[in-house]
């Protein structure tokens, strides 16, 4: 069995050298120990792109930029920053930027039929239906027995369509990939043209089961851009939204794991806290997700529940989810499924950078409520969690076992600073014509969610939310190494991602 | 082993719906109610259909008109033009057409849906005892997911209906389309309708279904799922909560029809399943 690299790379070696744009400081900045967060085109209106590289040095961003010409190209930085791979395709498919020297630059987000321009290359937005190249990728890896399983777009149960490429020669899986295109819906353009207000609507349905943590980061870079002073009051409602969304996620996670493993009562157990959880959102709010709360300038909603009655039904749900989980935790036939399965290994996590509890679990991956505190966050105090390490699915599972206790202590420190705050005079601030360019940043559920945002009189010209699941998703495949058929669903859960926020 | 009294000790929390009213609604946004020729003056329903984020406001001489199949429940009309719009609780706002979901009193006439509703009946009496289920995502946000796939949880528990989830589209009765018509699921949707056997239902479960919703119309979503397959019964909302999905699988498949029937028969044939 040999593992045989085949696909579009552009450009020959010695063009490589000709490329008309570097990114010499992310390269330096990187081998330093910087976190890559990212690779962001960017058009302009005269033709051409500025292309953003985003690091994270010591918790800080900071922003590399160049401005290619239409057509240009670029010196590609996956041969030495692998979790730039993705941004590169992403890139070339949508707007057109070719990042030569790159080994293997797949259509990823969506395949643009030969010959035709990319949907996004002019800027605006454009106006024809485009259909997507349909026809295979080549198979990677040759050796006698080896044969490819396609798994998805529709798949066996209740999941977004994703098509899995099982490269395998019988049960093991040495070679997976990801087809993520299918649900590609352009969401790029359409925040072309929008005002901040309706942008923060299609920024909730970006990522539908984060919807909290994106109209968040959306609505923290029209404020930075804006200079607006956000209510305190508003923020810790902003705190409280988003922590219990981070609740029902983990716990959607937990209930995934108890289905897979079989576990008929505990399922039925945290399914039900989970329909607990959502519940106890939409009374807050009147929407299940928390839609519509986060709005710039402060909350569309406040808190629909007496101080007094939340806290008390947050304090049941923390005591009812803590005691199941540690029950879960001390059923060995739940435990020894996680154990080993599905490693990402400190190298491999590092290599692409990974973020959220799946980072965590594998290496030293910041969490940007502590690193870069972003509104309410710099006012409450944080548990120090212990770390975890061993980067399998026991391990993820246990960051966000962690990360339910520390949302729950958010949630009681924002609700007693409410209390003695009191009412604010408006929940809302005046948010002013925006012109500019920004970036907000939010630990979504699934790990660091950033929103480039750029305006002008207060129009949206451009706007990308990078999920933390797009970012993710690229160390996916390295986190099958022994692993056999029946591991994937577990892997799949204990990655924790959303497809909408991937393909977008 | 722990977990059986741990199963044990929440008694029943499953609800008696569709057979009996459920109190959970009160507590969330379900749709928007519309109350024509009140208070608001003309400027104040215009502001409100001017900031409606997808269109779904329509003012025709002295009528106005809800799209719930454009509607995302951001409640910007209630808050500017409140005598004409209300945000009431309630989730039983499935349609069996595409223009039934225009309120009040649509554009299709009556008896367009009840003719629609009639042929749907005629075609899903042989399945009323046991309906299978299979979902397809034609371009969502991934909430729907999760309200879909809370059904299973001991809350709404779909099964105590006879309606199961498979993976197999060959033995699938029902399908529960979601998202707003992404062009790469044009195909897989298609091919998994083709293969389910006769009579097949389909139910477009969200408002991006039947519109594209915030989404709407881009180079790669075509503004719902309208083009892939045909569409027998639309459950607005944004996503619309497990009780809106429930009430559109019991109105589409009829058990609520079948519950009666099953009652009026022999003791022996009712537990025969």
């Amino acid at each position: 069995m040999t593992l045989e690299k085949t696909g579009r790379s552009i450009g020959e070696p010695g063009e490589v050298a000709q490329a008309t744009a570097t990114f010499p400081a992310t390269l330096r900045r990187v081998r330093d120990g910087a976190r890559f967060c990212g690779l962001f085109p960017v058009p302009r209106a005269s033709g051409g792109s500025q292309l953003l590289s985003v690091v994270s040095v010591d918790g800080t961003l900071v922003v590399e930029e160049v401005t290619i010409p239409p057509q240009g190209r670029f010196a590609s930085l996956t041969p030495e920053i692998p979790a730039a791979s993705w941004y590169e395709r992403r890139a070339r498919d949508l707007f057109g930027v070719d990042a030569l020297g790159h080994p293997r630059l797949d259509p990823l987000v969506f395949p643009v039929p030969p010959g035709t321009p990319a949907p996004l290359a002019a800027g605006g937005e454009p106006t024809v239906a485009m259909e997507p190249d349909l026809s295979p990728l080549p198979v990677h890896l040759h050796g006698q027995g080896v044969f490819t399983i396609p798994y998805g777009p529709v798949r066996s149960g209740v999941f977004e369509s994703i098509e899995y490429l099982v490269e395998t020669p019988g049960e093991d899986i040495p070679q997976l990939r990801t087809r993520v295109f299918y649900k590609h819906r352009g969401v790029d353009s359409r925040f072309v043209g929008l005002g901040t207000e309706d942008g923060a609507l299609l920024a909730e349905r970006v990522e539908g089961v984060a919807s909290v943590a994106h109209a968040l980061a959306f609505s923290e870079a029209v404020e930075r851009l804006g200079e607006v002073a956000v209510p305190l009051q508003s923020q810790l409602v902003r705190v409280v939204h988003a922590e219990l969304e981070r609740v029902a996620n983990h716990l959607d996670t937990v209930a995934r794991h108890t289905e897979a493993a079989g576990q008929a009562v505990a399922y039925a157990v945290f399914s039900h806290h989970k329909e607990r959880v959502q519940r106890l959102r939409a009374r807050l709010c009147g929407s299940r997700f928390g839609r519509g709360v986060v709005v710039p300038g402060g909350v569309g909603r406040a808190l629909e529940l007496g101080p007094d009655e939340l806290l008390a039904a947050v304090a049941a749900l923390e005591v009812a989810i803590d005691r199941d989980l540690r029950r879960l935790m001390d059923t060995p036939s739940f435990v020894d499924r996680l154990r080993g399965t599905g490693v990402l290994r400190a190298g491999d996590a590092r290599r692409f950078a990974a973020v959220g509890p799946v980072g965590r679990a594998s290496w030293e991956s910041e969490d940007v409520r502590t690193t870069r505190p972003y509104g309410g966050y710099g006012r409450l105090s944080h548990l120090v969690t212990e770390r975890r390490e061993g980067g399998d699915a026991l391990a993820r599972q246990l960051v966000r076992i962690d990360e339910i206790g520390g949302a729950f202590h958010l949630v009681r420190q924002a609700l007693d600073m409410l209390d003695e705050l009191g009412e604010p005079a408006r929940w809302r601030a005046g948010v002013p014509p925006v012109s500019g360019r920004a970036i907000g940043w939010v630990e979504a559920p699934q790990g660091e969610l950033l929103s480039i945002v750029e305006a002008d009189g207060g129009r949206l010209t451009h706007v990308t939310q990078r999920s933390a699941s797009f970012h993710n998703l690229a160390a996916y495949p390295s986190a099958y190494g022994k692993d056999i058929f029946t591991d994937v669903a577990f892997i799949e859960a204990s990655f924790g991602l959303s497809i909408a926020g991937v393909a977008c | 082993m722990a977990w059986i009294p741990r199963g044990l000790r929440d008694g029943v929390v499953t609800s008696r719906y569709p057979r009996r009213a459920d109190g959970y609604g009160p507590d969330f946004f379900g749709h928007v109610e519309v109350a024509p020729g009140s208070g608001d003056d003309r400027e104040a329903v215009s502001a409100a259909a001017g900031a409606c984020p997808t269109r779904a406001i329509a003012l025709d001489g002295g009528r106005v008109r809800l799209d719930r199949g454009r509607c995302v429940l951001c409640g910007r009309c209630v808050a500017l033009a409140p005598d004409t719009f209300r945000a009431d609780p309630g989730f039983e706002t499935a349609a069996f057409s595409r223009r039934a979901l225009v309120v009040p009193d649509g554009e299709g006439d009556d008896a367009e849906v009840a003719d629609a509703r009639m042929k749907l009946a005629r075609r899903v009496r042989v399945l009323r005892r046991s309906v299978n289920v299979r979902h397809v995502d034609a371009g969502s946000d991934g909430s729907e997911e999760w309200e879909i796939a809370a059904l299973t949880n001991p809350v709404y528990d779909i099964q105590r209906l006879g309606v199961f989830f498979t993976a197999s589209p060959k033995h699938a009765d029902l399908l529960l389309v979601t998202g707003a018509g992404s062009a790469g699921m044009q195909g897989p949707l298609r091919q998994t309708y083709d293969l389910m056997p006769h009579p097949k239902v389909v139910i477009a479960v969200g408002v991006d279904t039947s519109s594209g919703g915030m989404v709407g119309e881009s180079y790669a979503a075509r503004g719902g799922v309208g083009q892939f397959v045909p569409v027998d019964v639309f459950v607005p909302g944004s996503p619309p909560s497990p009780f809106g999905i429930l009430h559109g699988i019991v109105e589409a498949v009829g058990i609520l029809g079948s519950r009666r029937h099953v009652g009026a028969e022999a003791p022996a044939t009712r537990t025969a399943k």
